[in-house]
């Protein structure tokens, strides 16, 4: 009676440890999954510029100076990036964000704008590309949380090793500076109509 | 994937309305097998100590119900009904309300809701749901599909007319949520046991009307049946009442657990964009709509974002609008959202924007 009793007791923990095994492997993926979705967007955006900066090239040729800022910013970030260091990345995104905020301030200032040529597209479109950056960090953070809270919660903690699960780092913003709200210089632009 | 990081009112919500959801639909199975073996167990009692009066008295045997066939009956035309609601539900209510698929955006406002729809995909982490578009002026939104990777978001061109792009993308997160939960699966069965029950109840009505009703009264009372006993005439008036009943209980269930999942999707919609404010006002801009619905039938109504036949029950609070209404108050989760906003503001003190980090043309 006593020995039944102790075998169920094994199989039910080994079902907890298969199950709990096997929730981390898969959270761990997720995980990893998600950061490479950034590295998707990011290589998206490089590949979207050139053709959205020449169809408004026209249009916009009294704010030259925006648009090579962008392209030199986006020529800078493929550069980085092929080195494979991090924190060189990671900057030369952040200047590129920057130089697209600035262009799409200036398209935002002149409201007749958005009425000639592509410009209205190139809006909308780099609008898109800089929230679906936004939110694939925002779903890495999510599954790092959920899989750094799974290794802690009681149940599943006792198996973290055996898994080989380790914390995540979140995604976040390691300059103070990159807080600051960009500020926009429009005082070379044409006076507003 | 919904986050379980259970330490914001956000995520706390959703965990209460799944386990409130998973109660109802647990009470609306047993009432259904209630609803199908209760007869076979009160026809079998009643067999039985009618074949044991009958053999005390030296009568012929006569045969005792073993099978539950009422009840296998019953659980096989639901299951017939469910799997083609499974099937072909999804796509037969998208076509039934003359939707074209967007496969190539051909305007401006097309491409924007393929953004909208891509980015919230990405925010989900599900695969992207099929784009269809609704020739309706009167705003509004509906998820279908039985599938994670063959979901379908329909929304009508008065929504893409009247909304900003975020409300445009609480909107689509909304219903992205309703997709990620399986909402629309559950919606599509409960939806197929409805119908399973009103076709049987009306066959059983129909049956006791001509003919059947005057046979078991008359086996009741006939000599032979000395043994049947209280137990079973009670179990039968218990079990007739149900059936007369059922309509009425298998609709408050449906409603009920629809209303529940309505704010979950709130929720959800939030969680994504954390940006409940937008879905707060694009309700707003919905339910103040004066458009009629041209498109949407009153059997979808239950599907849509907000009741697009603005319904005097939605509006209205208590037990009875619980019964008649397919959404819950307008008011209430206009209410819920902006709570959430709060909650949501609260978080930008420590210097982290309370919003992914997106560029709008409408906050600039």
């Amino acid at each position: 009676m006593f020995g039944l009793l102790l075998i169920a007791i094994v199989v039910v923990l080994v079902f907890f440890a298969i199950g709990s095994y096997n929730r981390l492997v898969s959270l761990k993926n997720q995980v990893q999954n998600a950061w490479k979705q950034i590295d998707v967007q990011l290589k998206r955006r490089h590949d979207l510029i050139p053709n959205l900066i020449n169809t408004v090239r026209g249009a916009m040729n009294f704010e030259k100076g925006t648009l090579e800022a962008v392209v030199t910013a986006r020529n800078s970030a493929i550069a980085a990036a092929s080195t494979g260091s991090v924190p060189a990345t990671a900057a030369a995104e952040t200047q590129l964000t920057g130089a697209l905020s600035r262009l799409l301030a200036v398209v935002e200032a002149y409201p007749d704008l958005k009425a000639t040529g592509n410009v209205a597209q190139l809006q909308e479109e780099l609008t898109a590309t800089e929230n679906k950056i936004g939110f694939a960090r925002q779903l890495y953070n999510d599954t790092a949380t959920q899989y750094n809270t799974a290794q802690q919660t009681f149940p599943t903690m006792l198996f973290a090793g055996i898994a080989g699960a380790a914390q995540v780092p979140l995604w976040e913003i390691t300059e103070e500076t990159e807080r600051a709200v960009p500020q926009v210089d429009l005082s070379l632009g044409p006076p507003a109509k | 994937m919904a986050s379980d990081a259970g330490n914001s009112n956000l995520f706390a919500q959703q965990e209460a309305n799944r386990k409130a959801s998973r109660r109802l639909v647990a009470g609306f199975i047993i009432f259904i097998a209630w609803l199908g073996f209760g007869g076979d167990i009160i026809w079998y009692l009643w067999s039985s100590s009618n074949a044991s009066a009958r053999a005390s008295e030296g009568l012929p045997y006569a045969g005792i119900h073993i099978i539950p066939g009422l009840g296998m009956t019953l659980l096989l035309i639901a299951g017939v009904m469910a799997w083609w609601g499974y099937r072909f539900g999804a796509t037969s209510l998208v076509h039934a309300t003359g939707a074209t698929e967007i496969i190539e955006p051909s305007t401006d406002a097309e491409r924007r809701l393929v953004n909208v729809v891509d980015e919230m995909t990405i925010a989900a982490g599900v695969a992207r749901p099929r784009i269809w578009l609704i020739p309706d002026r009167a705003p509004n939104a509906f998820a279908t599909g039985v599938h994670l990777g063959d979901a379908h978001i329909a929304v009508t061109q008065g929504l893409l007319d009247s909304c900003t792009r975020e409300e445009l993308q609480a909107v689509v997160a909304h219903e992205m949520g309703h997709v990620a939960n399986l909402d629309v699966r559950l919606m599509t069965l409960l939806t197929a046991l409805i119908g399973v029950v009103a076709l049987v109840h009306n066959a059983a009505f129909r049956w006791m009307r001509f003919g059947g009703g005057p046979r078991i009264g008359g086996r009741f009372r006939s000599r032979d049946n000395k043994g049947a006993g209280i137990l079973v005439v009670v179990l039968l008036v218990v079990w007739l009442v149900s059936w007369v009943i059922a309509p009425l209980v298998t609709r408050y269930m449906a409603t009920k657990v629809g209303r529940s999942r309505e704010f979950l999707a709130d929720a959800m919609s939030a969680q994504f964009t954390r940006n409940p404010g937008a879905l707060a006002d694009a309700l707003e801009k919905i339910g103040s709509s004066t458009d009629k619905p041209v498109a949407i039938a009153r059997s979808s109504a239950q599907l849509c974002i907000v009741d697009p036949f603005h319904s005097v029950w939605g509006d209205r609070e208590g037990r009875f609008a619980d019964l008649m209404a397919t959404h819950p108050p307008l008011r209430e989760r206009v209410a819920r959202l902006r709570a959430m906003a709060y909650q949501a503001d609260a978080g930008s003190q420590i210097g982290v924007p309370a919003t992914a980090p997106v560029l709008t043309p409408a906050q600039s």
